[in-house]
């Protein structure tokens, strides 16, 4: 090792140093910016190929609206499986195509719409027909006591009601104005949020009287807010398509991970969080 | 070597601070290039004039330009007592003005939502006043004002402490009151550092995000600023969120170069000021 110290470096050498610095800085960057990201099942080895036991580690990429429910099948099936390993990472549905287009390691795709997972499959990304594994409807939640005295769908549409929903661009939005245009609501909310956990925190902070979100976020929440379904709602259900991607590194851990979520054990997971039970027809098998 | 003198082999750069230097320019720059490199210049016109889009603009200009206008009201005040006066916890006060510039505002935005919404801690007086603030502008004008405050203060409290109070005890000594004093030559004095800070003032509160968004909602034209539309254009048209961040960046390039034309405003600051006090430019 040659080091240096307080000798006199001829300019050359400086500049060679001062090189050599950018150099290992520039790849080191690559390095840093990658080392947070989940290795996306290199080590699985020829496990996968001959098609045994699941194993290695598999990145799932799913809606935010399915963190409960995919934490706890997550650990089911590293439980079922040893050796191996779920990594689970939870945002809105646009976000992760977006973040799969762009390269994220993601090995399953679970997509709380039909139109982001179409983002995705016409990315080329998705590996074989989506699998539908749940529904959801919309729902009206409320702070605790109800200050606004909210008992119908139609109430949300009387001044002074402050209702926030989710912006139209987002799925949840989307479905609120199907719901209303199909009851014939004019709803004036006071706020159309990105997210749903934005519409559900405005509604257990008690700023807004009422908020549409899904039902299942309404069970999540505990006793933080109260909430009411309304019949309507089965006028805009959101349908939840899952895949594996064609980025996959550990296919055969992936589709046993889809076979889990689709299987009877990952129903009756979904179903006891609020979700409903997929359309048999939009299933791809 | 006597103090004060700068010879030349002082200044020069070790090779890989150079290095490293280049390095951290790329980080800010290579991903602003990126963003430039990705805009759709065939529609960019019809993306950044449409009618959510403008609406949003003005939105956010005018919230802005109320919260700069909240910060020098309030912000010189506290400036002056932080940087003039001495009083007991005085370090304390300083270091809580200045936490907006390092909370995360979503936090900034939860704080404010206990304190001006309906459950907080001002609510309901404010209620029994018939004000309510929770998805109006002024809470997107109070967040702003939150997270920009500290700018105005940090420019101003630095730009009275290297001024000095030397002009201000000479004033005294000549018989003019403090209001004259404060007016006629504190004020003049750094009016360079309140014109930057007024400056950055106002791009933090068009840049502001996390606590709109937390404490105000999103409503096309009353709440939902630039920031907010580029957030949720994101999710359907990605093309024209690019658009609008251009947008952003670009008010963004003109601030900076405003705020940081120091010298020149410096002296244009100092010189109108001469009839009131010697400018400091001017005492050797």
């Amino acid at each position: 090792m040659m080091r240096p110290r307080m000798t006199r470096l001829p300019i050359p050498t400086a500049r060679a140093r001062a090189l050599a610095a950018v150099l290992a800085a520039g790849a080191l960057l690559p390095a840093v910016l990658t080392g947070c990201a989940p290795a996306g099942g290199t080590t699985a080895g020829a496990d996968e190929r001959t098609g045994a036991r699941p194993a290695g580690t598999i990145t799932v990429f799913a809606a935010a609206s399915l963190k409960g429910t995919f934490t706890e099948l997550a650990h089911a099936f590293e439980a079922a499986n040893p050796g191996s390993s779920v990594t689970l990472s939870f945002a809105g549905s646009s976000d992760l195509v977006g973040q799969i287009s762009q390269g994220a390691p993601a090995d399953v795709f679970a997509s709380a719409d039909a139109a982001n997972m179409q983002k995705l499959q016409d990315a080329g990304l998705a590996d074989g027909t989506p699998r539908n594994f749940a529904t959801n409807t919309l729902a009206i939640a409320m702070p605790p006591g109800n200050p606004a005295g909210i008992g119908s769908l139609k109430d949300l549409a009387r001044p002074g009601v402050k209702l926030v929903t989710c912006a139209r661009q987002v799925p949840c939005g989307a479905a609120a104005a199907k719901v209303a245009e199909a009851a014939g609501l004019e709803l004036r909310p006071v706020s159309e949020e990105n997210a749903v956990t934005d519409v559900l925190g405005k509604v257990t902070s008690a700023e807004a009287d009422a908020g549409l979100v899904y039902a299942t976020d309404i069970n999540a929440a505990g006793g933080k807010v109260a909430g009411i379904g309304f019949a309507e709602s089965q006028g805009a259900v959101n349908t939840y398509p899952i895949v594996a991607t064609t980025t996959s590194r550990n296919k055969a851990t992936a589709q046993a991970f889809l076979d889990l979520v689709t299987g009877a054990e990952g129903q009756k997971v979904l179903a006891a969080a609020g979700f409903g039970p997929a359309d048999a027809s939009g299933q791809g098998k | 070597m006597p103090p004060g003198s700068t010879p030349h082999a002082y200044t020069a750069i070790p090779g890989w601070v150079r290095a490293l230097a280049v390095v951290a320019a790329v980080v800010v720059v290579l991903p602003l290039l990126a963003m430039v490199l990705r805009v759709d210049w065939t529609h960019f016109v019809p993306l950044v004039t449409s009618e959510s889009s403008l609406t949003a603009l003005a939105l956010s200009l005018r919230t802005s330009a109320a919260s700069t206008v909240l910060c020098i009201v309030l912000g010189v005040p506290l400036a002056v007592v932080l940087a003039r006066d001495t009083f007991r916890l005085q370090g304390l006060l300083r270091s809580l003005v200045l936490l907006p510039l390092v909370l995360p505002p979503v936090v900034g935005g939860i704080a404010l939502l206990y304190t001006f919404g309906r459950q907080g801690l001002l609510g309901r007086t404010l209620d029994v006043l018939g004000l309510q603030i929770a998805f109006s502008t002024t809470a997107v004008v109070l967040a702003q004002t939150f997270v920009a405050l500290p700018f105005l203060v940090v420019s101003l409290e630095g730009a009275l402490r290297t001024s000095g109070s030397r002009y201000e005890a000479v004033a005294a000594t000549l018989g003019a009151p403090p209001g004259i004093v404060f007016r006629r030559v504190t004020l003049p004095l750094v009016l360079p550092g309140l014109a930057s800070g007024a400056v950055l003032s106002f791009a933090r509160s068009l840049g502001e995000f996390g606590a709109t968004l937390t404490f105000a909602g999103s409503l096309q034209g009353v709440t939902r600023t630039l920031p907010l539309e580029i957030y949720l254009q994101r999710e359907t048209d990605p093309d024209a969120a690019v658009a609008l961040s251009l947008v952003l960046v670009a008010v963004a390039v003109a601030v900076v170069a405003l705020a940081y034309r120091r010298p020149a405003a410096a002296r244009t600051g100092s010189g109108r000021t001469t009839a009131a006090a010697p400018a400091g430019g001017n005492v050797t």
